[in-house]
Parts: C-alpha cells; sequence; structure tokens
C-alpha cells in the first residue's frame, strides 16, 4: 500500500485553496511539456501545499517572490525531485523532511507531455533492513512496515503512473536543468560540479546515461574494495580484470554520451545568433574522451581495461581509481575573447553559463521535441537590466516552464503578461496581486 | 512486540516475518488466515514443510534442490552431458526448466561475485564449475547470469577462469524481448541488440 501521502486528491486547507484557479492570459493551444500540478507534503518548510496550474494554456514563465526564508528555492528544490539524482542542493534525503513532521516528505506532480498527462510521485520511504543478498524488486504489493521494527536507511522511491520505478526512470519522463547561485562558481571550482552539470545536459538527450554512470561507479566502487582490501592482486586477479572489463564497457557509454551531446550543443551554439549572452566554446578532457575522438569505441575499451590493469599497484596504494570518466572536465572558454571561463569576470561566468543552459534548452526543444522545465534560482538579482530582459526574452522564445525565484516582484516585470506571478510566504503560495 | 497473547504463536509470527516479501503484519495475517483453515491449509501446510525439509537436497553436483542426489536433471540420461548452463540461483533454473528450450545440465552457483557485498568467488560454486568443466565430457559453458553489473562481472570472471579448461563459452543474448517494439526499449538493450546481431 502506498503512503497516503502519495495519493492524490489531499484534501484541501484554506491556503491550498487561495492558489486555486489560478487565471492565465494565453488562450493558445495546449502544447508542450510542463508541470500542471504539484503537491508537496512534509517537503522543507512546507506542511502540505497543493498547486495547480490548470488553466495554464502553455509552458509561460512562472515567478515565485516573497521574503528571504519563505520557502521559494525549497519549492524549486521539490521540483528538481522529479528528475534523477539529488535535486538542485545535493541535500541528503532525510533532511528534507519538515522539522517536527511524522511522516517522511513526499514530492508529487502531474505532468503534461506530448504524449499525454502522466503522474509522478517522488519521496522518501524508510525501509527495514534487508538481509545481505536480498535484494527486494518493484516494492508493489509488499507491506509497509513497522517503522519501530528495526534500522532504517532512507531510500527514494519514486512512482510514474502508480507503478514504482527507480529513480533514473525519471529521466524518461522529463528534463529539468536548473541554474543557482551556488553554481556560479562552476568553472572555478574542482571538476566535480562541472561533471555533474555536464551529466545533466547528457540525460536530456540520453536517458539511459544515468544508468552507465551508476554502473560504472559500482564496478569502480567493487574494483577499490578489492584492492585495499586484499591488495594489488585483489586476492584474485580474474575478479579484478571482471571489473575492469565492467568498468571499460560502461566508463566508454558514458564518454561516449558525453561526446554526443556536446557535439549538438556546440552545433546549437554555432548556429544561434550572437545576443546578450557570450557564446561559449566548449571541450571535453578525459582519458575516454580524447581516445574516443580519435579510436573505435572497442579499442578505447580495450586500452581503459589494460590501463585499469597496469593501474592496480597505484589504485590500491592512493585509494582511489587514478584514471577513468569519473574524473573528465568540460572546459569553457568565452567564444569572442578567447579566454578561457575561469579566468573570466564573474558577471561574465554567469552570463556564459545561462547562455549554455539557454542553448541547451534551445537544442533539446529543436531535437527531442521535449523542451525542458527550467529552475532559475536568484538568477535575475545577478544579472544587470539588459541581460536581465535578454533572459527573459529568450525565455518567453522558448516556451520553456521556467521557474524564476526573486525577492523583488519588480524585477520580473519585463517579463508581461503571460506570466505567472506567485507570492510566497511562509511555506504557503499565492497568486501575487 | 506481537503480543497475540500466545508465546507459540507469536513465535510463528516471527519466523514467517522473516520470509522474503512479508512483514510482521503480513506475518500475523497469514498467522490468522491459517488458524482459521486449520484442517484445510494448516495442517497440510506443516506437513508439507517437513516434508521438504526433510527430503530436499542441494545436488552436490549442480546445486540444484531435489529429493534425490544427484538431481534429477543430472541423472536424466536423455538429456546432454556436454552442455552446462550457469545460472545465479535455483529460481534461474527453474525458469529455464520452464521455457523448455535447454536440454542440457546446469550449474547453480548460489549468488554473484560482489565485492561491496563480501561475496567472494569461495562463497559461490565456482571452484565445482572449473572441475566440472575440465573432464572430457563437456563441450560447451552457457552464461545465464543476470544482466546486472555482478551478473556480468561474474559472467567475466568465470570466462577468465575457465580460459585453460578447452571448453566453448558462450553467453545469453542481450537484447529485443520477444513481442518487444523497438520504440520502447530504452537505449542501453537497443544498444546490446545492435550489438548481438545475427545473420537471419
Amino acid at each position: 500500500m502506498p503512503p497516503a501521502t502519495e495519493e492524490y486528491g489531499l484534501a484541501q486547507t484554506a491556503h491550498d485553496r487561495a492558489a486555486d484557479n489560478i487565471v492565465a492570459v494565453s488562450t493558445a493551444a495546449s502544447s508542450g511539456q510542463m508541470l500542471r500540478r504539484l503537491t508537496l507534503a512534509n517537503f522543507r518548510n512546507y506542511r502540505e501545499l497543493d498547486l495547480r496550474l490548470t488553466d495554464i494554456a502553455r509552458p509561460c514563465p512562472i515567478v515565485l517572490a516573497g521574503p528571504n526564508g519563505a520557502g521559494k528555492t525549497n519549492l524549486l528544490e521539490a521540483i528538481s525531485y522529479l528528475a534523477p539524482g539529488r535535486g538542485i542542493r545535493g541535500a541528503r534525503l532525510g533532511d528534507l523532511t519538515r522539522l517536527g513532521a511524522v511522516g517522511p516528505w513526499s514530492v508529487s506532480a502531474r505532468l503534461q507531455t506530448p504524449a499525454g498527462e502522466i503522474e509522478v510521485g517522488t519521496g522518501m520511504q524508510a525501509v527495514a533492513a534487508k538481509s545481505a543478498g536480498e535484494t527486494e524488486g518493484g516494492g508493489n504489493g509488499t507491506d509497509v512496515e513497522d517503522p519501530s521494527s528495526g534500522r532504517l536507511p532512507e531510500r527514494r522511491i519514486v512512482r510514474i503512473d502508480g507503478s514504482a520505478c527507480r529513480p533514473a526512470g525519471l529521466a524518461r519522463i522529463a528534463t529539468i536543468l536548473w541554474l543557482t547561485p551556488r553554481m556560479d562558481r562552476l568553472f572555478v571550482e574542482g571538476s566535480s560540479a562541472r561533471r555533474r552539470f555536464l551529466d545533466r545536459l547528457v540525460l536530456g538527450l540520453h536517458v539511459g546515461h544515468g544508468r552507465e554512470i551508476a554502473a560504472y561507479e559500482r564496478a569502480m566502487r567493487e574494483r577499490l574494495n578489492l584492492l585495499t582490501h586484499h591488495g594489488v592482486d585483489g586476492g584474485d586477479p580474474a575478479w579484478l580484470t571482471a571489473l575492469e572489463r565492467q568498468m571499460a564497457e560502461h566508463g566508454v557509454a558514458v564518454a561516449a554520451g558525453r561526446i554526443d551531446a556536446i557535439g549538438h550543443l556546440t552545433e546549437q551554439i554555432a548556429n544561434q545568433p550572437a545576443g546578450a549572452f557570450p557564446k561559449a566554446v566548449l571541450a571535453l578532457q578525459g582519458l575516454l574522451e580524447t581516445g574516443l575522438q580519435t579510436m573505435a569505441a572497442l579499442q578505447v575499451e580495450e586500452d581503459f581495461a589494460r590501463k585499469l590493469a597496469a593501474n592496480r599497484a597505484l589504485d590500491a596504494r592512493s585509494g582511489r581509481t587514478s584514471e577513468g570518466p569519473h574524473r573528465s572536465d568540460m572546459l569553457a572558454t568565452h567564444m569572442a575573447k578567447g579566454l578561457a571561463a575561469n579566468l573570466c569576470s564573474t558577471g561574465e561566468q554567469k552570463a556564459l553559463l545561462v547562455g549554455l543552459l539557454l542553448a541547451n534548452a534551445a537544442m533539446l526543444k529543436a531535437r527531442e521535441d521535449r523542451p525542458p522545465i527550467l529552475l532559475l534560482d536568484e538568477i535575475a538579482a545577478h544579472l544587470d537590466e539588459a541581460h536581465r530582459r535578454a533572459l527573459f526574452e529568450s525565455l518567453l522564445d522558448l516556451e520553456c516552464q521556467t521557474w524564476l525565484t526573486g525577492t523583488d516582484m519588480a524585477l520580473f516585470s519585463p517579463l508581461g503578461g503571460d506570466t505567472l506571478r506567485l507570492s510566497v510566504q511562509d511555506g504557503q503560495i499565492l497568486e501575487a496581486a | 512486540m506481537n503480543r497475540s497473547g500466545s508465546v507459540e504463536i507469536d513465535r510463528l509470527i516471527q519466523i514467517l516475518a522473516r520470509l522474503p516479501g512479508l512483514g510482521p503484519r503480513s506475518a500475523r495475517r497469514a498467522v490468522l488466515h491459517m488458524l482459521k483453515k486449520r484442517d484445510s491449509l494448516m495442517a497440510p501446510l506443516a506437513a508439507a514443510i517437513t516434508d521438504v525439509a526433510e527430503k530436499v537436497h542441494v545436488c552436490a553436483t549442480c546445486g540444484n534442490l531435489d529429493t534425490s542426489e544427484p538431481c534429477a536433471i543430472c541423472s536424466d540420461h536423455r538429456r546432454n552431458r556436454s552442455i552446462i548452463c550457469i545460472v545465479e540461483e535455483v529460481a534461474d533454473l527453474w525458469a529455464l526448466e520452464r521455457a523448455g528450450s535447454f536440454s542440457g545440465l546446469y550449474h547453480v552457483l548460489g549468488g554473484v561475485l560482489s565485492a561491496l557485498d563480501g561475496v567472494t568467488p569461495e562463497d559461490l560454486n565456482i571452484a565445482s564449475l572449473i572441475e566440472r568443466a575440465g573432464s572430457d565430457e563437456v563441450e560447451e559453458v552457457i552464461l545465464a547470469t543476470n544482466a546486472t553489473v555482478d551478473g556480468q562481472t561474474t559472467a567475466h570472471y568465470i570466462t577468465e577462469r575457465l580460459k585453460d579448461a578447452g571448453v566453448a563459452v558462450t553467453a545469453l543474448a542481450h537484447g529485443v524481448p520477444v513481442g518487444g517494439e523497438l520504440d520502447y526499449l530504452d537505449d542501453g538493450t537497443l544498444t546490446a541488440a545492435m550489438r548481438a546481431r545475427r545473420p537471419f
């Protein structure tokens, strides 16, 4: 039996009713990909929220304005859990539950896609620890156990149209991309944040990308586990060889997906007219990514497996895997200036990043007929007037459902009438005047 | 914690709750149901459990479960003794037997290699497999482990260990399911199917 919080048709509370009957100006035929309804329970500072966007005819910007701490970013974070991964903050599942809440958090949504409406739900399920080796398939029809009966590891559950699936399956449903203030330092920070950004871009084109990464990382962890516990031969060289073959197979698939996505994105950037946001030249840096430029995939696979075998002693000593797609990087250059992104000014870096996101959204829309849902946290505050206007124009052109947050509603006035304006206050949402 | 008032019933509930797919709540439900149908269900069930617990053994040759030793499959002389199909669990063996398309012998590994869960080659029936494959009788070994990371790692591992056994090593094809439509397949499955294409 699914937890009640995942069911639709929750009893409406007073503040939910206020969020009802939101009127959109547009009368165009319904198209595109967008959230039609969003329900939260015990998520961050939201006890209960039922946001219905039924009267909107097509994807449009949605502005969330309100004072600090009202819950604007929390709402974006909730939406980001409708995609695979750990959301816009990379938080631990347990930290998402509202303080003082009795049950675990859940987020559900009705998503309109070109193929029809889909009900998506996700949340945290505390499950009793399973005995080793026993894996529960699906989870449908099994009892929800007494929470008192043992240790409770955190597990994210996902349901699509009522049936349980893995979080990775969410990639098939919607592409959700975001920019948050903490990504402002993306080009200056270590490579892991850029890799995550890159892999999320790839996921828009290749829904299997997340699974390839997971398979690669699992084999990598197993190999490292053998090396650190049993030394260079891992107790059994044939076992190491088998794991290295898995790493090579899935690692090359990861790298190939990245190359393909960056190729399409580069093409999109090249074909776009120059605008307010600078164009970026993108390059992938990594053992397999470089290898695939000149060699056949099978050859790269074999070379990588050999390299891993040669690195055993090194990896056993250092306790980490020294080479592979988990260390790749995406380098960006300001096209007009010919300057590496990390050397550009803070403002230019932000502009480059916005430009990348917009180009990627346009590329997905053109190629897959599946425009992404965009989450832009506090973006207006970091752009000057001209860039703000340019961004808003691009968003209206793209016809993506874009969720924007800001403390001052006035900053969003250039978005015009085709915009939904909501005011957020203390975990409640009201239609702004 | 079950507080049925009876130690015996509580003990039964606790044991049932440890079964896969059951928890305390469904165990309580099952016990109550059995007590209602004591003659028609509970007694036959108890007899059947005793019977199976006493008579069923793990086949020393292939790891299958059966009342005879060696098991019915291993001792069936109509079966092709030159081919051994390697599966992870007895459930996989049953699945292949249900399909009825394989007439060779089996070898049940009893799991898959997993460094993270501490399952090593010694924990699986791999040594006995190498020994079986080394006999002159055996010509082909079919890898039928699951298409998971651990399943495929185990398959690669066995291939590596069988290098000098002088047998052909084959693996089940991965790809388009029977009755499947390409449009509904994920990228990974399609890639595997494309890779495993064959003359038609």
